[in-house]
């Protein structure tokens, strides 16, 4: 095989797992935080995607969910998203037509989609902000206090509901920015959330639940599984790759590839 | 009385199946069968996902697997070898039943939401296998000549009866289950997994099976879905997120860990839910996906654990106990006699050494639990005390070294295999199974000794009177001292008929009566010929207690012997005792 053409998937994985990586942050944010599994996750990338769509500048999110939100809640949410957003914007997929959606960068042999590597850096820099503010701001130093140990983080005067609200409300929105990233070249519709929320799953367990820099690399790595496994497999089991990969790290190392030991329940 | 108690249970039963059935025989309309069809097999699946997820609480997000197995292989053998569907759903449930043992080996390692997290990819890989493999839309063949045969009825009657009668089946297994020595093992793990193993419970097994047990039934709800509803199967209605999300709106609803929670569950959702999409459903696509969210959200917020025991709880909860009121019996005589004849070595601890990281918890440490002794274990906290009891009863593997019981290894071995070999434990925190009453945290280990449920429950009694705690058998976990927490642990210990019990500091947080009455009950049980062996901080009551002592300090046996030798030896005083209690020791001397 050549060399050119491994790395063609290498740059294609690496350029989708980027925006992976975004969203997978996400999810990690608000069950490290909140030890929840949110559900509801991959809609509010599919309602990112369609705000992007429809141009939307302004947007909020209640964060009076965070304290209450649990599993089967958010899987109700996320029920309840899909469909209304079937009722209301038709289950006809659609699309952005951008003119770098079809262009693409060549690096001597290897051709790097134009809207795929915007999408990247964006996703990129989104994740290096949020790991500086969760790394260097007293605000995210609280965040990560009430992730933990949320009754020591109480005793030092951080209001851990308020937290789990910021948790989430941060989750959503880097979600919803990796759905905006997303709808430049991937078609929306509003069945799209199941397809990522258990990429996202993955990313996240590979990376170690709860961990953010470990649900990045796990992004990046999906992303990576994915294209790579065109070369063995055909294009409509692509994802097998990836639910194989999954389930090998689950059974050999469920804490993640570089998770932290989680809190005994 | 327990013959008729077990009549009581089949008879809401056979109420709920004989009116599934007049309702089948009354409904005219064919859309009412629909919906009749409809609530029947979604209750089974809910039923068959109760058994792994709401007896057992292992969470499965995948359960559509077997459900889309059941499917395809039926329609699938009547494509392909045009075997008739009656024969196909069971090729189809022996199928899943396969499956579920060849998922749930690797997947039961893992827990809680790990496992929860890794059944979502089972059906996500089936369902893009089937689309590869060219089965997106199997239409199953019209028999005309023989539709009785191929499962094909005009007479939507047909169809109510044949999902009543998987439902009926279902609905048997679990109450079966309920009352059997699984249903309780299940129950345990669910509550404690390692105090479950501890009692005698192999939990891998108990999973495995309640797994194999939860496949079936999903897999023949699939072959009857596919057949009165579908007409044509593909991968999105066979192995898609609805049917979960079906299976587990109808559960949450009616409520987890009941087999009544499914049944309640469906009857209540799934006509909603049908009426609501047949009467605006057109306009209105997705409204079904809408009331299930709804549901969903709702009942987290309002009633997290379901109508049934909503229900229950106002109703006044458990029926009033015969005996709660009664006196409590007067403790078992103390016991004055000489102790039991100390015999040959009962379990041998040679050179055991165990490592965590960095940490050397144990090393080297020797010695002999000897028969009819009590052996006091002392140390420092951090000594290693605790990390031993768990290499003797199986918790953890020792890097090197053996243990052996009445001379034959018990390395490696389950702490439930260690514990039908007879070593009971206590933990030093009391691990009961809290929606369990008394007495069934203590039948769980009853069943150790006894299959029969019966028979368990009679030893159970038993194991409480010893304890003096049979005032208390109704009551919740919740609702005890103490005393009467460490009394029922030893109880659920003692139920299984132990050689050797382990007991991890059982005079912890009690007052002074309850030393007493632990220091007197531990005394019996050696006077009835049980061995013990106590890690113990209250250095007083083991003297009194102790004929041997062996003394750990991180993580190395320094002293073993008689209790005078040992507290006078000057390592033990060094290590743990203290200089000043060398002077105590020596004022009461004189």
């Amino acid at each position: 095989m050549a060399v050119a053409e491994l790395l063609q998937y290498v740059v294609t994985g690496l350029l989708v797992g980027g925006v992976y990586a975004l969203m997978s942050i996400g999810l990690a944010l608000i069950f490290g935080v909140m030890r929840v599994v949110n559900f509801a996750q991959g809609d509010f990338m599919m309602l990112g995607m369609y705000l992007t769509y429809y141009l939307a500048v302004a947007w909020h999110t209640d964060p009076l969910l965070g304290a209450i939100v649990v599993i089967i809640l958010t899987l109700g949410l996320s029920l309840i998203i899909t469909n209304v957003t079937t009722m209301v914007l038709s289950p006809m997929p659609r699309g952005i037509k951008t003119a770098y959606a079809t262009r693409a960068f060549a690096l001597g042999a290897v051709l790097v989609n134009e809207a795929r590597a915007y999408a990247f850096l964006m996703a990129l820099l989104l994740a290096a902000v949020v790991y500086a503010f969760l790394t260097r701001t007293d605000l995210g130093k609280a965040l990560r206090a009430a992730a933990d140990d949320p009754e020591a983080a109480a005793y030092q005067a951080i209001d851990v509901r308020r937290m789990h609200a910021l948790a989430f409300a941060i989750g959503i929105a880097l979600v919803a920015a990796a759905g905006g990233l997303l709808a430049t070249y991937h078609p929306i519709e509003p069945t799209v959330a199941v397809n990522f929320i258990v990429l996202m799953f993955v990313a996240v367990v590979l990376g170690g639940l709860g961990s953010v820099p470990g649900a990045f690399a796990g992004g990046i790595l999906i992303g990576l599984v994915q294209s790579l496994t065109l070369l063995v497999l055909p294009f409509q089991l692509q994802n097998v790759g990836v639910f194989i990969a999954f389930l090998l790290v689950l059974y050999l190392r469920p804490q993640g590839l570089f998770g932290r030991r989680l809190r005994s329940v | 009385m327990a013959a008729s108690g077990r009549l009581r249970g089949w008879l809401p039963i056979a109420l709920v199946v004989v009116a599934g059935g007049l309702l089948a025989l009354a409904l005219r309309e064919r859309y009412h069968h629909r919906i009749l069809t409809l609530v029947l097999l979604w209750a089974t699946m809910g039923l068959a996902w109760n058994i792994i997820s709401g007896y057992a609480g292992q969470t499965s997000f995948g359960h559509q697997a077997f459900f889309g197995i059941g499917a395809y292989v039926t329609v699938l053998l009547i494509l392909k070898a045009g075997l008739t569907p009656w024969l196909g759903v069971l090729a189809g449930a022996m199928v899943a039943v396969a499956a579920a043992v060849l998922i749930g080996i690797p997947t039961f390692r893992l827990a809680g939401i790990y496992f929860a997290l890794a059944t979502l990819a089972y059906p996500l890989i089936l369902r893009i296998v089937m689309d590869f493999a060219g089965y997106q839309e199997v239409a199953i063949p019209m028999a005309r000549e023989r539709p009785t045969l191929f499962m094909q009825f005009a007479e939507p009657r047909a169809y109510d009866l044949l999902a009543l009668g998987v439902f009926a089946a279902t609905l048997a297994l679990s109450h079966v289950i309920e009352g059997s020595r699984l249903g309780y093992s299940l129950v345990a793990l669910r509550e404690n997994e390692q105090a479950a193993e501890a009692a005698g419970v192999d939990t891998f097994r108990c999973k495995m099976l309640a797994y194999m047990l939860s496949a079936a039934p999903a897999a023949i709800v699939g072959a009857v879905y596919a057949h009165a509803i579908l007409y044509v199967v593909t991968p999105e209605a066979a192995f898609g997120v609805l049917v979960i999300v079906q299976t587990l709106v109808v559960c949450l609803v009616g409520g987890a860990g009941s087999k009544w929670g499914p049944v309640i569950g469906a009857a209540v959702m799934v006509p909603i839910s049908e009426t609501l999409d047949a009467t605006i459903g057109d306009r209105v696509p997705g409204i079904q996906g809408v009331v299930y969210g709804a549901a969903l959200v709702l009942i987290i917020l309002f009633a997290p654990e379901g109508l049934y025991w909503r229900v229950r709880g106002l109703l006044g909860g458990r029926r009033p106990a015969p005996t709660s009121s009664a006196p409590a019996p007067p403790a078992a005589a103390p016991v004055t006699g000489g102790p039991a004849v100390i015999g040959g070595d009962l379990l041998v601890v040679g050179e055991v050494s165990k490592a965590f990281l960095g940490l050397q918890a144990l090393s080297d440490v020797s010695f002999a639990i000897r028969e009819h002794e009590i052996l006091g274990i002392i140390g420092p906290n951090g000594a290693g005390k605790t990390t031993l009891f768990n290499v003797l009863n199986g918790f953890l593997v020792p890097d090197r070294g053996e243990v052996l019981l009445r001379g034959r290894s018990v390395r490696g071995l389950r702490p439930s295999a260690i514990c039908r070999r007879g070593v009971g434990r206590t933990f030093q925190v009391v691990r009961s199974f809290p929606r369990l009453t008394v007495l069934d945290n203590v039948m769980v280990g009853a069943f150790v000794r006894d299959r029969q449920r019966e028979r368990a429950e009679a030893r159970a009694r038993a194991a409480l009177g010893v304890v003096a705690l049979s005032h208390r058998a109704d009551a919740a976990p919740t609702g005890l001292t103490t005393l009467e927490l460490r009394l029922m642990e030893l109880a659920r210990c003692l139920a299984g008929a132990p050689t050797l019990v382990l007991l991890d500091e059982p005079l912890a947080g009690l007052s002074g009566d309850g030393v007493g009455v632990m220091i007197e009950l531990i005394r019996r049980l050696r006077a009835d010929g049980t061995t013990v062996a106590i890690i113990e901080h209250t250095m007083q009551a083991l003297l009194r207690l102790a004929d041997r002592l062996v003394v750990l300090d991180q993580g190395r046996r320094i002293a073993a012997g008689a209790p005078a030798d040992v507290t006078r030896d000057p390592a033990v005083i060094e290590a743990y005792l203290g200089t000043r209690w060398l002077r105590h020791a020596e004022s009461l001397r004189t």
